[in-house]
This record gives structure tokens, C-alpha cells and sequence, in this order.
């Protein structure tokens, strides 16, 4: 009953008192070309900032001081200063940027090229283009090892993760996923790597050192057609021990027991939720609502949606920043 | 980092856990597809605004095999595409024969009696078909075939669309144009039908029988012979060759929304589609035709690309399992339309979400919210399986 009120009108949050944090979530706004910066204890838009077109991926380097933004139909990759907004420059990105992540040692951004079937190896400091490495049709999910050693594109069209090895440059290995992969991550020991499958509906999980499957995760919420639970973004708590899983437009967000696969409980969100983060203390997990154009705040010990923030028009990508 | 392979010594069980587990995994795989059409001379109709792409269709075939020679690339699949078009009146079932010789998987791109005949040709009896064509009720009714599937929607799937928009709007009070031509009355009596099962009344119905140009008239001509309608929410119209509907719009005695085959309208696919990717999609299909891509364009797209999905799937080109693995519960498609495509096991039409467009924007995806099936929802587009008198499914 609470959720469906949460649905309804905006709650007072003192209904819900949930531990104030200090910090920052920045969330992409697709169709207004610009990010809304929430306050993480007072659960407000503190902030909106003018991107170029279609922000879409979003990061921060090692010490939160710049923020990388995945400008799509710029064709570019801005870099912003995260203190003042303004972006200092723009790196070469080749066409479509969808995702990227930034390599541990903060030295390369690897960037999935939506329109043009490549990876491309961005230098932040020289600014130049590195390698382009041809992957599947529609990369998009991108994911780095913890040690930097293996990077991880996934392909919407081609249905594949392909590994490449970083110090090369060049791709190992390829592992069939189910249909449309969406996004990808490995766990924080390196020794998983999990990809979602928005059309396929199901989350595999993969050994990084055979690179067999480990495991898959399916999906089902009592009064929701199958094809619609379709899982997008994730992200796993710290420990490895629980993660989250977006359900685009079925508007849930899945708690997995990342050790036994199981789905542990549907928290309901938003419409057609994309991504998420959490906060910097990781007590609050916030989703990007596209449909809806809102955030809603889990928190995540009590795995119950708090409160929906209003921000701008299909919110995309989202991160955190202290 | 050391490139693993799989060596034939294992198990096949472990062979499957694996399956893709590396780089170039197994034996090469080739599969030849055909693009068979069967030119027809169209009507003359009034505008030359829209004329018919010379490409209809083999653009989209050829756009899907570039997608799956991209994956086919790192799994040692490779696709060949032949296009074959037989003038109008020319022998299709002798091109039917040399092709299916050549290559058991064809896109047939006919009419529906065409279609028969070559579906029921000896040579085609182990092939594997697609109908990127015809959306006619037979083929998917008492005339199906076990070696055709059918990506073209069914017409009364886009009736159904519609219907379910119109009564989901509560426009439920419709009244019927309908065009001099035996397609057109085809098309009615789709519409009538559709009408019928949402709930949806067709008050009045006139018979279109102007000869004249109305490029200049329709403005003098139209509020007139709509006059005598009885007030009605939305006007349909039934004119399957796209010859006059478009000069009804805006000319009708009251300001009523048209509907069926021109305004708003039930499509497999449409330039308007963005969501769920369809961009994507659309850009690849432009850059390669210089046009818009059109439902017949899409039907031949996610034939081609079942192909490629069964071939990366099952690792083979052998299209008795190709087919088991489409009719299979494993079997789901990507069709940038939101939900995963999959193939009735009761009549081999691909099951798939219906958009209801404008000229300018998506209105709504069918099926909309609300409407309900037991098995699933899509099913509510078009002949479900107690309607469809089919037998050659095993059903």
C-alpha cells in the first residue's frame, strides 16, 4: 500500500526517515540536454547543468574532480569540472557515444560507439584517440576489471560480450548473451562479470577466468507479461553481496542474492527505469525513472522506495559523487 | 591473455555450457538466403507524392544481413544473399525451383496465391519460408503451410491495432469509406471484423465512386458525399492502393479524425518510430537505401535476422533446425519494438507488437494496456489460435 501512495503524490519524507548523507547523485536528462544534481541528504535538485546533446553515460574520475558525459548526438565526450559545472573541454569520441567507463588508473576512457559497431580508446590526458576496435552492431554495456586488465563491451544487435584485453587492445574472446545485452559489470573481487539482456529478459553471470557461464538469472512479477521485466542497469552493493537490477518497463527494481542467483524482492520505481547509483555511503540507491522523468530513492537497507524526485526529461545515466 | 578453445573432446553437455565460450568457436557455418519476388504492376493511383520503392523489401533484407554477418563474424557464420525478381506475369514457381536448389531459405515477396504455389512446390518441401508480403487471412487460416512463416503482419492485425486505440479513446462510433477495388473490400471487411471483436460500431458505409481528379475537387466533393453520414467520431476509410484516401482528410463535412488507410493506422512498422532503439534501426536502413524504412521493408528485415538468430543459436544452416528453433519457447527476437518477437506455433505468423501511427508521431503500441490474453498479450492482434483453422503446425 505504501508504494502505490508513493506512486500517487509526492511524500513527505519525514514519513520515512532514512540516515542523511552528505554527497551528490548526477543524473543525465536524455531530452533537456542538461543534468540535475541531487543532494543526497536533503533528497532535492540542487543543481542543473547544460550538456551538449543527448547526455547520456556519465562518470567521474578517481577523486570526483571531473565528470565525464556521454554528449550522443554531439558526437563527443565532454569533460566537466565537477565544482563549477563548466566544461573544460570536449574529447574526440568517435560517433554515438552511448557508455563508456573510465579505467581504474583514470588514464583511459573506452567508449561504446552506438552507431558505428566499434569501441573506441580515448587518452583523457593527450586527448587523442588510441585504438577503435571493431565489436558487434549497437555496442553499449561497457565494463573494466577491477585490476584495468580486461575491458568488456556488450552488443544490443550482435548479442554478445567481447572481451578485450587492455594491454593489447584487442579482443580475446567473444561470449554469446542472451538477446539485446544492455549492460555490463564485474563484481568487485574481478572474478564475475555480469550482463543483462533487456530483450532476452535475463541476467547471465560469467566466470572471468574460463569465461563460462556461471550462472542466469530470470525474472517474474506476479501480474507483469513476462517480455516486459526487462533488465537494463545494475549495480552491486560493496560487498558483493547483493545486487540491484533495473526492470525498464515493468517498473521494478530486482534484489538478488548475488551468491545463490535468487531474486530476493521487486521494489516497485518509477516508469521504465534505466539506471542507478548509490550514494557515496551507499545507504541510498537512486534509479533514473525515463518515462516517468523522475529518481526514485531506495533505501536499501529497508529495500522501500522513499521518495520520487523530479527531474528533467528521460533521465538516463546516473553517479555519484562525495 | 591465452585464447581458449574448444576441443572436440568434450562432451557435448559441456560443449553446450561453453557454447561461444571463445573466439572463433565452431565449424564454419554458411547460409545462402533467397529474395524472391514476384513484381506486380501496381494500380495508377492519383498522387505521385509516395511512389513505390523499386527496393520494397530487399532493402531490408539486405540491412538484416549485414547485422548478422557482424555477429556471424566472430562465430564463423557466414550469410549470402541472393535476390531474385520475376517480372510481372513472369514464371515464378522455375525461379522458385533454381533457387531453392540453391539455398532452402527464401523471402518471398509475392502474392498470396503465389506464395501457395510455391510453398506447395516438391522442392520446397524441407524449406524454410518467410512471407514478407501478404497479409492475408488464409495463408495464416485454412491455407497455411508447415514451410512458411509469415513476418508481414496479418492485415487483421492492423485492424486490431487500430480497434484497440479507437475503443481505448472511446471513438467508438465509425463510419466506413470504401474504394472501388476488390482490395479494398478485402481490407472493409478486415476493418469490419476488427470493429466487431473491440467493441467498435460502424454506423454507416459508402461505397467510394468518384472518377474524377480530386486533386483539384476534393474540396468541393468530399464535404458533400460525407454529408449524409450519421455523426460518427471517426471517418474509416478502405482504399488499400493509398489512391484517394489521402484527399478525404480535412475535407469531410464534420471535423472528424480519419483513420484506416490514411491518419491514423495500424502498421508493423513506421518512420516514426523511435523508442526502444528503433533509431538505431532506422538510421542503418537509411544510410543503405537513402529512404524511409516501410513495414514490407521490416517483414523482410526480422525474417532475414530470425535466420541469423536461429543460425547464431542452434550453430547450424540446416533449416529443419532453423524452424524448430523459431517455433521454440527459446526463440525471441529483437524487433525495436519493445517487447521480444517470438513465432505463433499455431500458424507461423511472427507475434509482435503493432504501432498505431500518424504521419508525424507514434499514437500508441498495441497491444495497449488493458487488453488482456491468457497466454500473452500480443495475442490479441490477429488470429489467436481458437480462431485459426491452421492444421499444418500440429495444431
Amino acid at each position: 500500500m505504501r508504494r502505490i501512495f508513493l506512486f500517487l503524490v509526492a511524500l513527505p519524507i519525514a514519513a520515512f526517515p532514512i540516515a542523511a548523507s552528505a554527497g551528490e547523485i548526477w543524473v543525465t536528462n536524455e531530452k533537456d540536454d542538461n543534468i540535475s544534481v541531487i543532494d543526497t541528504a536533503t533528497l532535492e535538485v540542487v543543481r542543473t547543468i547544460a550538456t551538449g546533446e543527448r547526455p547520456r553515460g556519465i562518470t567521474f574520475n578517481s577523486d570526483h574532480s571531473r565528470a565525464y558525459i556521454c554528449a550522443s548526438d554531439s558526437d563527443a565526450v565532454e569533460v566537466m569540472d565537477a565544482r563549477t559545472g563548466e566544461i573544460l573541454h570536449e574529447l574526440p569520441s568517435g560517433e554515438d557515444p552511448e557508455q563508456f567507463v573510465l579505467a581504474p588508473d583514470d588514464k583511459h576512457l573506452w567508449i561504446a560507439n552506438e552507431d558505428d559497431a566499434v569501441t573506441t580508446v580515448v587518452d583523457v590526458d593527450t586527448r587523442n584517440v588510441v585504438a577503435q576496435i571493431n565489436v558487434g552492431i549497437e555496442p553499449e554495456g561497457m565494463a573494466v576489471s577491477p585490476d584495468g586488465k580486461i575491458v568488456v563491451t556488450t552488443s544490443e544487435t550482435t548479442n554478445m560480450a567481447h572481451w578485450i584485453d587492455t594491454a593489447t587492445m584487442t579482443i580475446f574472446a567473444n561470449t554469446l548473451v542472451d538477446s539485446r545485452p544492455r549492460h555490463a559489470e564485474f563484481t568487485a573481487d574481478g572474478r564475475e562479470l555480469w550482463v543483462s539482456s533487456e530483450i532476452g529478459g535475463t541476467v547471465t553471470v560469467f566466470d572471468v577466468a574460463t569465461r563460462a557461464e556461471k550462472g542466469k538469472i530470470a525474472f517474474g512479477i506476479t501480474g507483469i507479461n513476462a517480455d516486459l521485466i526487462q533488465p537494463v542497469g545494475f549495480e552491486f552493493a560493496p560487498d558483493d553481496k547483493t545486487a540491484f537490477v533495473a526492470l525498464g518497463p515493468s517498473n521494478h527494481v530486482a534484489v538478488i542474492d548475488m551468491k545463490t542467483l535468487a531474486v530476493e524482492e521487486y521494489i516497485l520505481v518509477g516508469r521504465r527505469v534505466w539506471h542507478m547509483a548509490f550514494s557515496p555511503d551507499h545507504k541510498q540507491l537512486f534509479t533514473t525513472n525515463g518515462v516517468s522523468g523522475d529518481v526514485t530513492v531506495i533505501d536499501v537497507a529497508a529495500r522501500e522506495p522513499v521518495k520520487s524526485i523530479k527531474v528533467g526529461r528521460f533521465p538516463w545515466g546516473a553517479a555519484a559523487r562525495p | 591473455m591465452p585464447e581458449i578453445r574448444i576441443r572436440r573432446t568434450m562432451s557435448a553437455g559441456l560443449l553446450a555450457a561453453l557454447l561461444g565460450a571463445a573466439g572463433p568457436v565452431q565449424a564454419e557455418v554458411t547460409v545462402a538466403v533467397t529474395y524472391l519476388r514476384q513484381e506486380q504492376k501496381a494500380p495508377p493511383v492519383l498522387s505521385n507524392l509516395d511512389p513505390i520503392p523499386t527496393d520494397l523489401g530487399i532493402a531490408g533484407a539486405k540491412v538484416a544481413l549485414a547485422d548478422s554477418e557482424t555477429t556471424g563474424r566472430f562465430l564463423g557464420h557466414q550469410y549470402r544473399l541472393q535476390v531474385i525478381s520475376i517480372v510481372p506475369g513472369g514464371d515464378l514457381a522455375a525461379a522458385a525451383k533454381t533457387a531453392l536448389a540453391a539455398s532452402p531459405v527464401v523471402l518471398l515477396d509475392a502474392p498470396a496465391e503465389s506464395i501457395l504455389t510455391v510453398a506447395d512446390l516438391p522442392e520446397a518441401r524441407d524449406a524454410l519460408i518467410f512471407n514478407v508480403a501478404s497479409g492475408e487471412r488464409r495463408l495464416r487460416d485454412h491455407d497455411c503451410r508447415a514451410n512458411l512463416l509469415h513476418t508481414i503482419a496479418e492485415d487483421s492485425m492492423r485492424a486490431d491495432a487500430l480497434m484497440q486505440v479507437l475503443r481505448a479513446r472511446r471513438w467508438t462510433r465509425t463510419a466506413l469509406i470504401v474504394g472501388p477495388r476488390p482490395e479494398d473490400e478485402d481490407f472493409a471487411a478486415t476493418l469490419r471484423a476488427a470493429a466487431a471483436k473491440f467493441g467498435v460500431e460502424i454506423l454507416a458505409e459508402k461505397a467510394w465512386t468518384f472518377d474524377t481528379d480530386l486533386r483539384r475537387a476534393a474540396g468541393k466533393e468530399v464535404p458533400l458525399f460525407t454529408q449524409d453520414l450519421p455523426d460518427h467520431d471517426v471517418l474509416l476509410i478502405a482504399d488499400d492502393a493509398d489512391d484517394f484516401a489521402r484527399y478525404v482528410a480535412d475535407n469531410t463535412w464534420l471535423p472528424r479524425p480519419v483513420a484506416g488507410s490514411d491518419g491514423l493506422s495500424g502498421e508493423g512498422w513506421a518512420p516514426v518510430l523511435e523508442q526502444w532503439g528503433a533509431v538505431q534501426l532506422q538510421n542503418r536502413f537509411e544510410v543503405l537505401a537513402k529512404r524511409e524504412m516501410r513495414p514490407r521493408d521490416y517483414a523482410a528485415w526480422t525474417a532475414l535476422r530470425t535466420v541469423g538468430e536461429a543460425v547464431t543459436r542452434t550453430n547450424s544452416a540446416d533449416p529443419v533446425k532453423l524452424r524448430t528453433y523459431i517455433l521454440s519457447d527459446a526463440f525471441a527476437l529483437d524487433g525495436f519494438k519493445g517487447r521480444s518477437l517470438s513465432y505463433r506455433d499455431w500458424n507461423g505468423q511472427l507475434r509482435q507488437p503493432m504501432p498505431v501511427v500518424n504521419a508525424r508521431a507514434l499514437v500508441e503500441l498495441a497491444p495497449l494496456d488493458g487488453y488482456l490474453h491468457q497466454d500473452n498479450d500480443m495475442d490479441t492482434l490477429g488470429l489467436d489460435r481458437a480462431e485459426s483453422a491452421c492444421q499444418a503446425f500440429g495444431g
